[in-house]
């Protein structure tokens, strides 16, 4: 198992390796630094000096792999690539381009993002396997057609719409929640409530849906016919067997997001103003901040890979036919 | 010639989309395999209905997508000058619609101005109130009385002319029992829509106007073709990539299996958004630094979409790639395959005869379904700011350019609506369209959702 483990996040290596070589090349060769500064200094007609600053106040100012200007190991360290790139391996993301710390930002910003995503990915997760399970007990008649029509349609509706809809008719409506903003400490509910309301309606068509293919083609095989041979009641079977022999393909597809749950979602926190990762993530989009940007897509691969490992190792709890080795 | 045709880089892929379907229709029409699930698409009621309804919002992107040039009026001794602004031939169908601008919001069928503003009375004294609106309801001497009569008798005119069209269409087919009712209802939906569209659209805003008075139906329509270009398009880059490595990892395996392995897990791996976002801001950065190679707005405008479609489809190969692999690696050990390698058949003509035929049907269910979540992504990434050109009409634009007018007193609803609606119909259809196809062309997937 460790073994497995331990082999497992070897194989990362490589892997982050690659998305930090292609963020590099996207921000660094194609757009080279000199872009950046001319974004960032706004006129369309900057002098090379005023570049030159703003390249050396961001240490930009360095060559991409090779500095023939430097001593010994320094031709290879003291450079961009290992400077800006490599640094990220041991978490050291550095200073933004408007100059705060990244990791500080990161630190206090991930918990309002685990806020709103905890409860809505535990929330959702009972909510839609309890909605397909119904579905599946009430399969054939018309109350599961009604189902699957209502997961279709609500499936087909923007993302966007249940943000907005949500807004209007909680916020500005009927006054349940404020329309936007956060607060820390306990009174931070009154502005978690609603995003994360909205965001378990999104999910609700596509997750339930998906469930329910899930479950109807275990409930056609011939353990679950066995197990109504026994005589054991349609809900017994439903939970017991069924759901336990659909765990596999429901761990494949949830397991993976758990580490990435405190990277928070852009849309639904940019929306309601909560100062999470998910905004932080937009507003450099924004602002063009490549820093904040390189360090999110490589923090977001890491948690990628880590979600992977931790779906083999729960394969293990749930099946004990798989063996790691 | 008074016009001279545009072509601008999307409208041409478009065009050889379509040529590339027609062509792939034409060949295999007289297949079995390919017609079969085709004829139990359209033969059943959700798929021929909801095939019609994507053929409308197909026609109008097509519409949409026949770009030209208007000639100026001719100065002596100097060549034929044209003008700068690119229109297509919904513009030119469409223009009331779009020549019908008011200062700012009105709402649907208003005869007044959103907003109040100071004018001179009937007796010379200045007062504020909302002005008449200087297209819709315009002809109306007295809006307050004859408002509803003459909606009333447009609209029913519309509806009757709708009814009428649809029953010359439906009846000579009818009798030959070769329409069946689910298609000629929608048929029927759909012409009585256009006709009151016809009747009204003209005479009043019929979905209201934005914040700088343009039509928001004109808007909704023009959004059309950008949505399904960028659910089509993405597909031109999607499938060489996710077939022909797919297939390859599959097949090959050993050292290009690890290659191409590594390559989608390390893309997949990336958060979608966020390598989305940090492509197009490098695309934008260059667009913006190389302004002399595009000589129109909307050429750069279509430039910077086409950027978002490829940007899109490298991002988005790696799903059908996965597929395509596991099935390759299940079909090269089936006896055909076996067979063909021992008749000393090269690899390259079991690649083209024996398994792209066969994984053939998965790349339609894929692309079929990836479309609706592609016009919806679209909305979200123009959000984000990392999606169409700002300048571009869109879904993304339109909502993004109203999501804060709630806020306001009276609330403005209708851009908003407008375009939800119309992006939720396409999906909506897209969506049971996929779900046909997929049990049509899969035989694991009958009878589950």
């Amino acid at each position: 198992m460790l073994n497995y483990i331990v082999r497992r996040l070897l194989y990362a290596i490589p892997i982050l390796l690659g998305v930090n070589l292609l963020t590099f090349a996207l921000f660094f060769m194609v757009n080279t630094p000199d872009d950046m500064a001319r974004i960032h200094l706004g006129a369309k007609h900057v002098t090379e000096d005023a570049i030159e600053g703003w390249k050396r106040e961001h240490g930009y100012d360095k060559p991409l792999f090779f500095n023939a200007g430097a001593e010994g190991a320094a031709k290879v360290s003291d450079t961009l690539f290992v400077e800006k790139s490599l640094k990220l391996f041991v978490l050291d993301f550095g200073p933004a381009d408007d100059g705060r710390d990244i990791a500080r930002e990161i630190k206090t910003r991930m918990w309002p993002s685990l806020a709103i995503a905890l409860p809505t990915f535990l929330v959702g997760l009972l909510a839609y396997i309890s909605f397909a399970l119904l579905l599946v007990f009430f399969r054939g008649t018309r109350l599961d057609t009604a189902g699957v029509i209502l997961c279709v349609a609500l499936m087909s509706i923007s993302g966007l719409f249940y943000v907005i809809g949500g807004q209007y008719v909680m916020g500005k409506l009927w006054h349940w929640f404020p329309i936007s903003g956060y607060q820390p400490g306990l009174d931070a509910w009154k502005f978690l409530l609603m995003p994360v309301l909205v965001s378990l309606v999104a999910g609700i068509g596509d997750s339930a849906r998906f469930y329910r293919a899930l479950f109807i083609e275990e409930i056609g095989k011939d353990y679950v016919r066995t197990a109504r041979a026994k005589g054991l009641s349609e809900l017994r079977v439903l939970f017991r067997h069924v759901l336990g022999n659909a765990m596999i393909p429901i761990l494949t597809g949830v397991v993976v997001v758990i580490p990435r749950l405190f990277l928070g979602s852009l849309i639904i926190e940019s929306f309601f103003g909560i100062p999470g990762l998910g905004s932080y993530t937009i507003d450099a989009i924004q602002a063009q901040d490549f820093a904040i940007v390189r360090s999110m897509v490589f923090l977001g691969s890491l948690l990628y890979i880590i979600g992977l490992v931790l779906t083999d190792l729960s394969y293990t709890l749930v099946d004990p036919r798989v063996r790691l080795e | 010639m008074n016009f001279k045709p545009v072509l601008l880089w999307s409208d041409a892929l478009i065009l050889l989309l379509l040529a590339v379907v027609a062509a792939g229709v034409w060949l295999l029409r007289h297949n079995e395999t390919f017609r079969a699930p085709l004829r139990q698409v359209l033969a059943s009621r959700m798929g021929s209905a909801t095939a019609l309804i994507l053929a409308v919002y197909v026609g109008i992107g097509l519409l949409d997508s026949l770009h030209y040039v208007e000639r100026l009026p001719d100065e002596p001794g100097k060549a034929a000058q044209y003008s700068g602004e690119v229109k297509s031939v919904l513009d030119k169908l469409l223009t009331p619609l779009r020549e019908h601008v008011e200062k700012t919001y009105s709402a649907p069928f208003a005869t007044h101005l959103y907003a109040k503003e100071t004018m001179t009375g009937p007796d010379g004294r200045e007062l504020r109130d909302y002005p008449r609106l200087k297209h819709g309801g315009a002809h109306l001497a007295d809006p307050d009385t004859e408002f509803w009569p003459d909606v009333l008798k447009r609209g029913g005119l519309g509806v009757l002319g709708g009814m009428v069209f649809w029953a010359l269409l439906v009846f000579p087919l009818w009798k030959r029992g070769r329409a069946h009712s689910a298609l000629a209802w929608t048929l029927l939906c759909v012409l009585v829509v256009t006709g009151l569209l016809v009747a009204l659209a003209p005479h009043y805003h019929v979905l209201g106007t934005d914040k700088v008075g343009q039509d928001v139906l004109y808007l909704s329509l023009k959004s059309v073709r950008t949505g399904l270009l960028i659910g089509t398009l993405t597909t031109l880059v999607v499938l060489p990539l996710g077939l022909g490595l797919g297939i390859a990892a599959g097949y090959f395996g050993g050292r290009v299996d690890d290659v191409i392995q590594y390559l989608y897990t390390t893309l997949n791996s990336i958060p979608g958004v966020l390598l989305i976002a940090a492509a197009v801001l490098v695309v934008q950065v260059q667009i913006e630094a190389h302004p002399e190679l595009f000589d129109t707005a909307a050429a750069r405008a279509d430039m910077r979409l086409l950027a978002l479609c490829g940007i899109l489809g490298l991002t988005g190969w790696t799903g059908l790639a996965r597929l395509l692999r596991a099935e390759t690696l299940k079909l090269r050990e089936l006896e055909f395959v076996q067979a063909a390698r021992a008749f000393g058949v090269s690899r390259m003509r079991i690649l083209a005869r024996h398994l792209l035929p066969n994984v053939m049907h998965l790349v339609l269910i894929t692309v079929v379904i990836d479309f609706s979540g592609l016009v919806l992504a679209e909305a979200v990434l123009s959000y984000v700011g990392v999606g169409v050109d700002p300048a571009m009409i869109s879904f993304g634009n339109m909502i993004n350019g109203a999501r804060l007018e709630l806020a306001r007193e009276p609330v403005v609803w209708w851009q908003l609506v407008a375009a939800f609606l119309f992006m939720f119909v396409l999906v909506l259809a897209a969506n049971l369209f996929a779900d046909q196809v997929r049990d049509a062309l899969d035989p694991k997937a009958k009878g589950r959702a």
